[in-house]
């Protein structure tokens, strides 16, 4: 099969063109030579099934940035029949470097100047003859986005497809320094073929930055902006979430159960709490995570997330982070989960690792259902409120403290040298296939580790099978014994240290799992809680839940995103002990001072 | 201008002070002069459009002393405060 491969700088509407090209068909693949996956998609041009391959953006072809070292690795190892380059339009003078560079692989090329739209808006006009005479290569003004030009460009690809590429990039290292007469290069084809307005006409962008990077204003904006797509989130997530779950309970009692009735108890239990419940699990983050990239998709499209690194620059790089990261660490307090994902905008796999250690101790909302209950049960109303406070205090205290310990082992060497581009209104197709491709990226790579952990936790609490499950005899209540002596120091005892193993898997059914323990729910359970805790201890408690592990979920995600089990264990390893010294701290300081 | 250092020699004797980018306020424009870094970031640089003689403008300052908004024909780019303090400029 015949291999198309996209290459241009960042933010020049390649994704944009792959999506138009393969639709929801692409898929994430692994390549010889390279660490990465990348996005492939297999369409059907002229009589031939051809494959696309997305590569990631970059700035230079002999650059150091991982990027660059990838794309420089795939065409080594993957040479392709045909190199689509991508350029800016309303850039073409300054990314006319990158095509130079390109053009001396002798690769068999066509070059697509996107953002046609654009260009108009700002006056620019292209001799795509002219410049084509130029280069000795075929070129075409398209918009990717809005779909004008595609059509033809489309069939010029099939065309350039049926010659066979001329060179090799076999040579790629020794062009390195063959730079030196590109300057002069770029310098006359602009001037033939490019015609550039002297100076930009004051646009909607520049009126817009205006209010939206106002020196005083900015922030303000910028945490309205973050504050509402948090309700937005969540407050059509709920209801989605809650929804699932209502499903996926009603398909159990409707279809599974009896379906399942002839089996013995043992494996029925294990089937239906074990696997099953690891699939509802899995299922409903996808609602959160459809909703979570169709926003982000419109915060990243239109340009904003790049106005956030702007404004939140200055405090984030004191902890080896940057404003994006503050994006993800905020949407964190909804879930983990997409916000992990959404990390992905980062290029530079330090940053990313960095934002992905400290996502995590987000207090998301699966948290704060515990701790709403927990505190209602063990405080007065009125210091209630100031509880949960304190909680979201430490939350982003154990962010800071990890981000400003772990900066150092994990120096960002990605310049920041960001572009700013201008504002763009996302298109419905853009978001959807955003949402799409994101929620199959989850099931696709996470759920078989889900299910796994949920079944793993089942047994271990169901074992052996003459124990009541959860009780002190399981296998739960046996590592709960042992682990007591650990635990007995922060105030935590054996029952809710079994809740805390359940915990390990999702925090929604940490009450739940108490109400098991106890063999007591709703109020009972509280009042329970009350007569045996004193508020120290469930402080203590609240504490360690919010700080270890979210959640399996979030793990599976972790190692999916992170492509490094070491790295998944480092996370786990860091939040327990972190975990564990902030409630001994608290439990004993609190004790000493008499409490 | 001229400059002295302390024993009164004179070091530099340019018509135009090159200064660095880091000092422009928002509004001015100048003419880039030298680009005084390497590696990575001097590459991320030519690929973002900044060479010797190509006019920049600086858009905004972000508070707290974040970063720098400048432009160079069609593009936008921010620098952080130690990356705008290795391009030296001519104000025009
Ligand atoms: N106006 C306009 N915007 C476009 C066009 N193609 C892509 N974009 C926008 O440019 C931005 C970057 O596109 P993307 O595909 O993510 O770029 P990539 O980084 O090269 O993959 C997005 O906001 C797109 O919506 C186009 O033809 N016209």
């Amino acid at each position: 099969m015949k291999r198309i491969a996209l290459l241009g700088m960042p933010n020049t509407g390649k994704s944009t063109l792959f999506n138009r090209m393969t639709g929801a068909s692409a898929r994430v693949g692994n390549w010889p030579g390279i660490t990465v996956e990348l996005l492939t998609g297999k369409i059907l041009l002229g009589a031939d099934m051809v494959e696309i391959i997305d590569l990631p953006g970059i700035y230079d072809l002999h650059g150091f940035s991982e990027d660059e070292q990838v794309v420089r690795h795939f065409l080594h190892d993957n040479v392709p029949d045909l190199a689509l380059i991508v350029l800016n339009a309303t850039q073409i003078e300054r990314q006319l470097s990158l095509l130079l560079q390109l053009r001396q692989l002798n690769l068999n090329m066509v070059v697509l100047l996107n953002m046609a739209d654009e260009a108009r808006k700002f006056g620019i006009t292209i001799d795509t003859a002219k410049m084509a005479e130029a280069l000795g290569m075929p070129i075409f003004l398209l918009s990717a986005k809005y779909g004008a030009g595609y059509n033809e460009a489309l069939q010029a690809v099939t065309k350039a497809l049926r010659y066979t590429t001329p060179g090799m990039a076999e040579q790629l290292r020794d062009q390195l320094e063959q730079d030196a007469h590109i300057e002069s290069e770029m310098a006359r084809i602009l001037k033939h073929a490019v015609d550039l307005p002297a100076r930009l006409p004051d646009n909607l962008t520049d009126q817009l930055d205006r209010l939206m990077l106002h020196p005083w204003l900015g922030l303000p904006i910028f945490f309205g902006i973050m504050y509402l797509l948090f309700q937005a989130i969540f407050l059509f997530g709920q209801p989605l979430q809650t929804g699932v779950n209502d499903l996926f309970a009603w398909l159990r009692d409707a279809a599974i159960v009896p379906l399942l009735a002839f089996l013995p108890a043992m494996l029925q239990g294990l089937l239906l709490d074990g696997i099953y419940n690891g699939v509802a699990t899995v299922a409903a983050f996808v609602p959160l995570i459809v909703l979570f990239f169709l926003f982000m998709a419109i915060v990243e499209d239109t340009g904003y997330l790049s106005r956030a690194a702007f404004l939140m620059d200055a405090l984030m790089a004191k902890m080896g982070l940057d404003g994006r990261s503050f994006v993800m660490l905020l949407m964190g307090f909804g879930c983990n989960v997409p916000a992990l994902m959404g990390t992905r905008v980062m290029r530079s796999r330090s940053l990313r690792l960095l934002t992905m250690l400290v996502i995590p101790f987000s207090l998301c909302s699966a948290r704060l259902q515990v701790f709403v209950f927990i505190t209602a049960a063990l405080f007065s109303p009125k210091a209630a409120p100031l509880v949960l406070f304190s909680l979201y205090l430490f939350s982003f205290g154990a962010a800071i403290l990890t981000a400003l310990i772990f900066k150092g082992y994990l120096p960002n060497s990605d310049p920041f040298v960001l572009e700013l581009p201008p504002y763009r209104f996302p298109t419905a197709r853009q978001m959807v296939l955003r949402g799409w491709h994101e929620v199959y990226h989850f099931i696709h790579r996470a759920s078989k580790f889900i299910v796994a952990g949920v079944v793993l936790v089942w047994l271990l609490t169901h074992l052996p099978p003459s124990a009541a499950p959860a009780s002190i005899d399981t296998l739960a209540g046996v590592i709960g014994g042992w682990l007591h002596p650990v635990f007995a120091p922060l105030g935590i005892n054996e029952q809710l240290t079994i809740a805390l193993i359940f915990g390990f898997v999702a925090k929604e059914i940490v009450i739940g799992s108490l109400a098991v323990i106890y063999g007591l729910g709703g109020e009972a359970l509280g009042g329970a809680l009350a007569h045996q805790l004193d508020w120290v201890q469930a402080y203590s408690f609240m504490l360690f839940t919010l700080i270890y592990t979210p959640c399996l979920s979030a793990i599976a995600t972790l190692r999916n995103e992170s492509k490094n089990f070491g790295f998944m264990l480092f996370v786990i390893g860091w939040s327990l002990a972190l975990a564990w010294v902030t409630s001994f701290v608290f439990y004993q300081a609190a004790r000493a001072l008499g409490y | 201008m001229l400059l002295w250092n302390n024993a009164g020699v004179i070091i530099s004797c340019r018509i135009m002070p090159a200064v660095a980018l880091s000092t422009l306020v928002p509004g001015e424009a100048a003419t880039i002069a030298a680009i005084h870094t390497e590696g990575p970031l001097h590459q991320r640089l030519l690929a973002m459009g900044f060479r010797t003689g190509k006019r920049i403008e600086v858009i905004r300052r972000a508070r707290f002393s974040g970063p720098v908004q400048v432009r160079i024909g069609a593009t936008d780019i921010l620098l952080r405060k130690n990356e705008a303090e290795k391009i030296m400029v001519k104000k025009t």
